[in-house]
């Protein structure tokens, strides 16, 4: 005999009473499951119906990570759990501290808006065919505000040598979500990330302060499940800093980098001047920041949410860009 | 407790058999492998035999053993060739597996050391690898992949037989005494390897810990995959400096190709997978077994404390701990003579 709830018995009137209960069965029990789901992922769950942006595993409430417990061993380095090590980054501040006063002359405004203790993560504008607005606004956070910032990057630098290792010992992460969320939520650390990336970097001078796309709006997906505030920051000056004039498509897919550059800091002084900063001067202004309302560790954030917090963080960059070039009189001084 | 432990003749399993010996509620201790045990076992039973299906089938069934302790993956492609650790690996887990879910089987826990090789080393890797994230790039050596291969068998295992509490723990590099591992060796050589312009964060687990983890898993009933590791990380700079030796380059480019004479004049065999550790490092997320209950000893600067410790014992004193040789027939007349007085045996 074939058991009950089996297709074929389907003609049969009695087993179709029998699946009919069966289903009924298996309906309440899929409800109840349902209802435990909710109550571990949170209840706002279910509001949302896109798939991640960022493939984040969900974290249940209960397992929430707990802080490890403080290594006592003895140590001759101080790199810490990121590769940064402070006594590099001492050492790149004094080297660098000259020319954050006397070449770029920063001059920062809103500071006072970056949290002193808490985690945040700080969203700027990238420009330069090097650029150097990334370890302006480290330089300064650091020194004004005592507390370390860790940049987020491409991968391309764990491939290169030397230059691979400072770049982690002076506070550089890759730029994998986990590892934003990681530093965010259960380290509280401030964390500086370019939504631009390299279509920043890489824009020509004619097309200078006017922000490409913000990726995929992944940061905004990552501060809200971390439940870290967002802030902005617009800087006015790294454009003309290393102006790139053209670009070499052939020579970058040769070289494997994402551009090749021609910068004016080249043709003025040969070479070497790929190293060199044009001496512009920075402005740094940091913006309100940006709390989110969206529970943290949810499973997925709604995609219509991201790409609308994303597009107004991107918004009010552009907008507090044109209003300090409004008020620029000099590239220079 | 009736326990059956593969691999006896490995470090880890001879390591193990020895603890499990303090516990009185283990009644059997049943040890396989072809090679003889490593350590003086007193009332372990060792039974050389390789991984054939029915002959695993024909032990599992007449021990009636209830857990199985699956230490025999081979994880140093230094010491072992690919066919090998096919055979091992991917062979001998399957017929291990077979048997313990064949009809009428009394296993009730399977205990699986794997290790973190299974994550791979890669430019994308997160900076933690946590238990439920894959790796990033594609297995190139026959060790990763034997164990990823392996690591689905357990998994399907867990899933046809879920009255079994399947437990896996994947280890970090190991370091101690008496271990070798090819950091182990590494950092024993006058000069040490590394990648110019790399500086890897590593993480080590110590021998006790690793004996620590396993039993843990044996007296709790604890499901799942965990990662066992150090906390904390550490630069390779900063190993080598603890330890007390000198760097040697090799270049960034080609460095398979530049570690190949090392390899042909037998001075150091550093394979693909350990030369992806050098140039890019790995970290594993520890917090989900500390969780489970486990504690650790050591953690990973303390780890290499330790072996450093024990280095330079070892360059004063000579061999720091002469191996065991083990002596069958010294064995058997332990265990079965007449003329040994056992205690409780009357």
């Amino acid at each position: 005999m074939l058991p009950s709830g089996m297709p074929g018995h389907l003609d049969d009137p009695k087993s179709t009473t029998e699946q009919a209960s069966y289903e009924a069965v298996q309906r309440v029990m899929e409800a109840v499951k349902g209802e435990e789901n909710v109550i571990d992922l949170g209840p706002s769950a279910e509001q949302s119906s896109t798939r991640a942006l960022v493939p984040i595993p969900a974290r249940r409430s209960r397992e929430l990570p707990d802080p490890e417990p403080p290594d006592r061993e003895i140590r001759r380095g101080d790199v810490d759990p990121w590769g940064r090590s402070e006594r590099v980054r001492s050492i790149a501040r004094r080297i660098y501290d000259p020319l954050y006063r006397y070449w770029f002359r920063v001059q920062w405004e809103g500071i006072e808006h970056i949290p002193t203790e808490s985690g945040a993560l700080l969203v700027s504008n990238h420009a330069g065919a090097i650029p150097s607005d990334a370890p302006a606004i480290m330089h300064g956070i650091e020194t004004q505000l005592g507390r370390p910032v860790y940049g987020l990057a491409e991968y391309l630098f764990r491939d290169l040598p030397a230059i691979g290792t400072l770049w982690s010992r002076a506070g550089g992460v890759t730029a994998h979500p986990d590892n934003a969320y990681r530093l965010l939520k259960e380290d509280q650390q401030l964390v500086l990330v370019f939504p631009e990336g390299a279509k920043g970097t890489g824009k020509l001078y004619k097309d200078r302060y006017r922000l490409a796309r913000f990726g995929r709006g992944g940061f905004v997906e990552i501060a809200m499940r971390a439940g870290v505030p967002i802030i902005p920051i617009a800087v006015v000056g790294a454009e003309e800093s290393m102006p790139i004039l053209f670009k070499s498509k052939r020579l970058a897919n040769l070289l494997g980098i994402p551009y090749a550059p021609i910068t004016a800091n080249m043709l003025m002084f040969g070479p070497l001047g790929g190293l060199a900063y044009l001496p512009a001067k920075f402005r740094i202004r940091v913006l309100e920041p940006i709390h989110f309302t969206a529970e943290p560790d949810q499973e997925r954030y709604s995609r219509a949410r991201v790409m609308d917090a994303s597009e107004m963080i991107r918004g009010r960059i552009q907008e507090a860009l044109y209003d300090m070039l409004r008020s620029r009189r000099s590239t220079w001084w | 407790m009736r326990v059956l432990v593969t691999g006896l003749g490995t470090f880890w399993g001879s390591r193990l058999a020895q603890a499990l010996e303090q516990f009185d509620d283990v009644e059997v201790i049943v040890g396989l492998d072809t090679n003889e045990p490593r350590l003086p076992l007193e009332r372990t039973e060792f039974v050389r035999a390789d991984s054939d299906y029915s002959i695993l089938q024909r032990i599992v069934k007449a021990t009636k053993v209830d857990t199985i302790l699956h230490t025999h993956l081979l994880v140093d492609s230094t010491e072992n060739s690919n066919r090998r650790m096919h055979e091992v690996n991917v062979i001998g887990t399957m017929n291990l597996l077979a048997a313990a879910g064949a009809a009428g089987s009394t296993v009730r826990k399977l205990i699986v050391k794997s290790s973190t090789l299974i994550y791979g080393a890669g430019k994308r890797d997160p900076y933690f690898f946590r238990e439920e994230m894959e790796r990033t790039t594609p297995p190139h050596t026959e060790v990763e992949r034997s164990l990823l291969e392996t690591s689905a068998f357990v998994r399907d295992f867990a899933v046809d037989n879920p009255h079994v509490v399947v437990t896996k723990l994947r280890f970090s590099n190991a370091l101690g005494d008496d271990i070798t591992s090819p950091f182990a060796r590494s950092l024993s050589l006058p000069v040490v390897p590394e990648i110019l312009g790399f500086d890897p964060r590593l993480q080590f687990v110590h021998e006790e810990d690793i004996t620590g983890a396993l039993i843990f898993a044996t007296r709790n009933d604890i499901p799942g995959v965990y990662n066992v590791a150090g906390r904390g990380t550490m630069p390779w700079s900063e190993i080598c400096e603890v330890i007390g030796k000198r760097r040697i380059p090799l270049p960034p480019f080609f460095t398979n190709w530049a570690a190949e004479p090392l390899r042909m004049t037998r001075v150091v065999d550093l394979p693909p997978e350990v030369l992806d550790l050098l140039r890019y490092g790995r970290v594993v997320d520890t917090r989900a077994y500390r969780r489970a209950g486990f504690e650790y000893k050591y953690t990973t600067a303390a780890t290499v404390n330790a072996f450093a410790r024990s280095l330079r014992l070892e360059s004063v004193v000579g061999d720091s701990n002469p191996s065991y040789r083990y002596e069958s027939d010294v064995e058997t007349f332990f265990r079965h003579s007449p003329a040994i007085i056992r205690e409780g045996n009357e």
